[in-house]
């Protein structure tokens, strides 16, 4: 089965997969705007301000979603010995940053209406910084470190150790007293948001997880070329 | 109708500027990436230029090279 992550059969697929992805990321971001911004209700606390979840809410989610992705990739790179499964987890990385930045961000603007504060010491928002800094540890190991197999081992390290702090942040509402508020989405209860509402946010979901492949591939076939390139040397 | 849409209930300035950064992040990371590509992408095709028809043949026989040199032609995204 680990036959199908070989770079070469892979990269046929991913060279090929971008324009498609784009054009579907353009056409479902447009609808996910046209709901987020000028469909959906407003909230009857919050008034229009609510309309921030639907950007910071899936970045936070995506951010987690890829961290959490890269660390369990990184388990297998010690499991299974395989060197695609960091070069998969490297190409994963500048976006799951990214959306980490625009949650924090955006979080901070929401912030303000809502709480009167850009910026609170909490244990949501905290534990979100501490995984932009695990994500821009991993980042510049791989910038650091020439040594491939030493570069390797250190991201994945670095990874592994990050995995800690993802279910901190996911409880971090419910472990302590916060200013952020606990999850209105869960999987296992009932949503307490109401529909007209968790249509928009399901579409930029999808449309950030959209962007996020896009980046992905991009970043892989980069990744797959340097190889590459480095391969014309010793023909 | 416009006012209203851009003011919303006074919240505009914070709403516009949350997803004016979310898009302005998008698109500076994907103009990042694309650059990046390209530039492997030239380089790939200068080095494979230079090499001796003996070696391009070579090189022409592993499916990857052959994907890669398609879409250096093809990949104008």
């Amino acid at each position: 089965m680990l036959k199908s992550f070989e770079p070469n059969k892979i990269f046929l697929i991913t060279s090929r997969a971008p324009k498609y992805v784009l054009f579907l990321f353009i056409i479902v971001l447009s609808i996910g705007l046209t709901e987020a911004l000028f469909l959906s209700p407003e909230d009857y606390k919050q008034s229009h301000s609510v309309r921030i979840m639907y950007v910071h809410v899936p970045s936070a989610w995506i951010s987690l979603g890829i961290f959490s992705l890269i660390a369990f990739l990184s388990l297998g790179v010690f499991i299974f010995k395989n060197k695609n499964f960091s070069l998969i987890s490297k190409s994963l990385a500048p976006s799951g940053f990214v959306f980490n930045i625009i949650a924090l961000v955006t979080g901070a603007i929401w912030g303000k209406p809502t709480w009167g504060t850009w910026w609170a010491w909490d244990a949501r928002i905290t534990s979100m910084l501490i995984l932009a800094l695990f994500y821009l540890m991993y980042i510049l190991a791989w910038r650091i470190y020439e040594e491939k197999n030493q570069a390797n081992k250190i991201t994945s390290i670095i990874a592994i150790l990050g995995l800690i702090n993802v279910p901190i942040i996911k409880f971090s509402v419910d472990w302590w007293t916060t200013l952020h508020q606990p999850s209105s989405v869960k999987l296992l209860s009932e949503t307490s948001i109401h529909t007209s509402m968790i249509i928009p946010l399901l579409i930029m979901t999808a449309a950030f997880a959209l962007f996020s492949i896009l980046i992905f591939l991009m970043k892989y076939n980069t990744e797959l070329i340097k190889i590459k390139n480095k391969g014309l040397d010793r023909l | 109708m416009i006012n209203e849409i851009i003011s919303m209930n006074g919240y505009g300035i914070y709403i516009w500027s949350a997803f004016s950064f979310t898009l302005i992040g998008f698109a500076v990371l994907y103009l990042v990436i694309k650059v990046q590509l390209v530039k492997e992408q030239l380089k790939f095709n200068s080095k494979f230029a230079s090499l001796t028809s003996e070696k391009i043949k070579s090189a022409k026989k592993q499916e990857t090279y052959r994907e890669i040199l398609a879409n250096i032609s093809i990949s104008k995204i």
